[in-house]
């Protein structure tokens, strides 16, 4: 249907006041990065505790409340990860709509990562780090190859064992964010690699907003210039979280973040 | 060229605002597609014709290519890692492929929840990947031709206003027999279609007549 001036011109204005409040006042209002010996989980919280050798992945069931803290227990790893909603698959993360509904690709704490359905799947409510990968994604077959010099073990070939042993399958596999992967781009828009921003020990907590399954994927990220040395293992610790309160940073972070932790709530109300 | 008459077009089409379409190209046919009023974002998908499984990757495209944004000369990769088409013309110079299709759900979440009630690419997308056995399912992070969609090195994310003008197109030669999936955009809450959608052209052609 054909737009009026008029509509367009009150889109035009509802488009710009959401791009200035996300893109000048929202970064401001963030919570700073966690110290690398910050936000120490008790004992009792913890419900599980994984160690993931370099090359492998893990699958992990995470309820409403939980959180799944991932370790980058060398400082050379990075940590690829997907995830279905528990009760209906076809709900999964969306890389996409991630980026563009916080109007940034820099994932980091006080941010979220969105379902395909406008929900939170899971918030980021601590991290050292602050350098994740959005656009580029994990390691497959031939990335490996060409890194190696021969086939090794890649995150593509992981997601689909994973995905496999829950019932799912290729179809099923999104675009996924890679944790502890400090991508950023030239003016150009070509890729680089951030050298400095890794540490040993550095870790994201993330919470579950829904009951979910999560695959992690402990491979090089494909831009990763230090492979094939780029391996260590990862540790993953799932544990009991606080919820999301009324004003909870990532939850008030932007009126974006507010309207899709509305939705979500609505699944459990 | 003229876009107006292309003799030797094999199959032209006008897909009207707001609409889906499809159709499988072959191994070597290309497919023009023309941005006929300018500022419109045309969303595709595209799936191996013989086995539906293998179907665009954009992250595995953006790897392969080394940068961000779709352009002359850019390999259009699968999830298996082959090359499925290539950009061969291109007169807009500007295409994204990081920014995905818009849903009523992400409408809601990005302009408020009266907006979830507006016409969006994934229904489009739901519908026209019916006639071919595939569902929401199989919908994966898609190409937004003629969407700008600047990405600056701090991370910042923004559709802005498109630089097609009228008549721009963009040619994607066929690597394999790809099924080929459209929606012309329906937003306009944001101005990847200047607000106001608009028709779009696309023709196919043979390899020999490229």
């Amino acid at each position: 249907m054909s737009q009026t001036q008029q509509q367009i011109e009150a889109n035009r204005r509802r488009y710009e006041e959401l791009r200035a409040a996300g893109q000048e006042l929202t970064p401001k209002g963030l919570p700073e990065p966690t110290a690398l010996d910050g936000a120490p989980i008790s004992p009792a919280a913890v419900i599980h505790r994984e160690q993931v050798p370099s090359g492998w992945y893990a699958t992990m069931r995470l309820r409403r409340g939980e959180a799944l803290r991932i370790v980058d227990d060398t400082g050379r790893s990075s940590v690829s990860l997907v995830g279905w909603r528990e009760e209906d698959t076809s709900e999964r993360i969306n890389c996409a709509d991630t980026v563009k509904i916080q109007w940034s690709a820099a994932v980091g704490k006080g941010r979220v990562i969105l379902s395909d359905m406008g929900r939170v799947f899971v918030s980021v409510v601590e991290d050292s780090c602050g350098a994740h990968d959005l656009l580029v994604g994990g390691s497959t077959p031939a990335s490996t190859l060409a890194a190696f010099g021969e086939r090794g073990r890649n995150t593509q070939e992981n997601f689909l064992a994973a995905a496999s042993k829950i019932g799912l399958d290729v179809r099923d596999i999104p675009p996924c964010v890679t944790f502890f992967a400090p991508v950023s781009l030239d003016e150009a828009g070509r890729f680089r690699w951030q050298e400095g921003r890794k540490r040993p020990g550095d870790f994201i907590d993330l919470r579950a907003e829904m009951n979910l399954v999560v695959v992690a994927s402990n491979c090089p990220h494909p831009l990763d210039p230090a492979r094939p040395a780029a391996a260590g293992p990862v540790t993953l610790i799932k544990h009991h979280a606080a919820a999301a309160a009324t004003d909870d940073p990532c939850r008030t972070a932007s009126p974006e973040a507010a309207r899709a932790f509305a939705f979500t709530d609505r699944l459990f109300a | 060229m003229s876009n107006q008459e292309i003799s030797d077009a094999l199959y032209t089409c006008d897909i009207p605002s707001e609409r889906p379409w499809s159709r499988v190209l072959r191994k070597g046919q290309t497919l023009r597609i023309i941005d006929s009023e300018g500022q419109q974002a045309v969303d595709a998908l595209l799936y191996c014709a013989d086995d539906r499984s293998e179907r665009y990757s954009s992250q595995d495209t953006l790897r392969v290519q080394g940068s961000a944004y779709i352009d002359l000369g850019t390999r259009l990769i699968s999830n298996k890692g082959r090359v499925m088409g290539r950009i061969t013309a291109d007169t807009c110079g500007r295409h994204d492929t990081s920014a995905g299709c818009c849903s009523c759900e992400s409408n809601a979440v990005r302009f408020g929840e009266a907006t979830k009630y507006q016409h969006a690419c994934r229904e489009n997308f739901i519908l026209e990947l019916s006639k071919h056995g595939l569902t929401k399912r199989d919908i994966v992070a898609n190409l937004n031709f003629f969407m700008n969609v600047p990405i600056d090195p701090s991370g910042k994310f923004t559709v802005v206003d498109g630089i097609s003008a009228p008549g721009n197109y963009v040619d994607v030669t066929a690597d394999m027999d790809v099924l080929f999936v459209i929606s012309n955009c329906p937003q306009v809450n944001n101005p990847c279609n200047g607000f106001n959608p608009t028709p779009i052209r696309v023709v196919v052609r043979d390899a020999a007549a490229v």
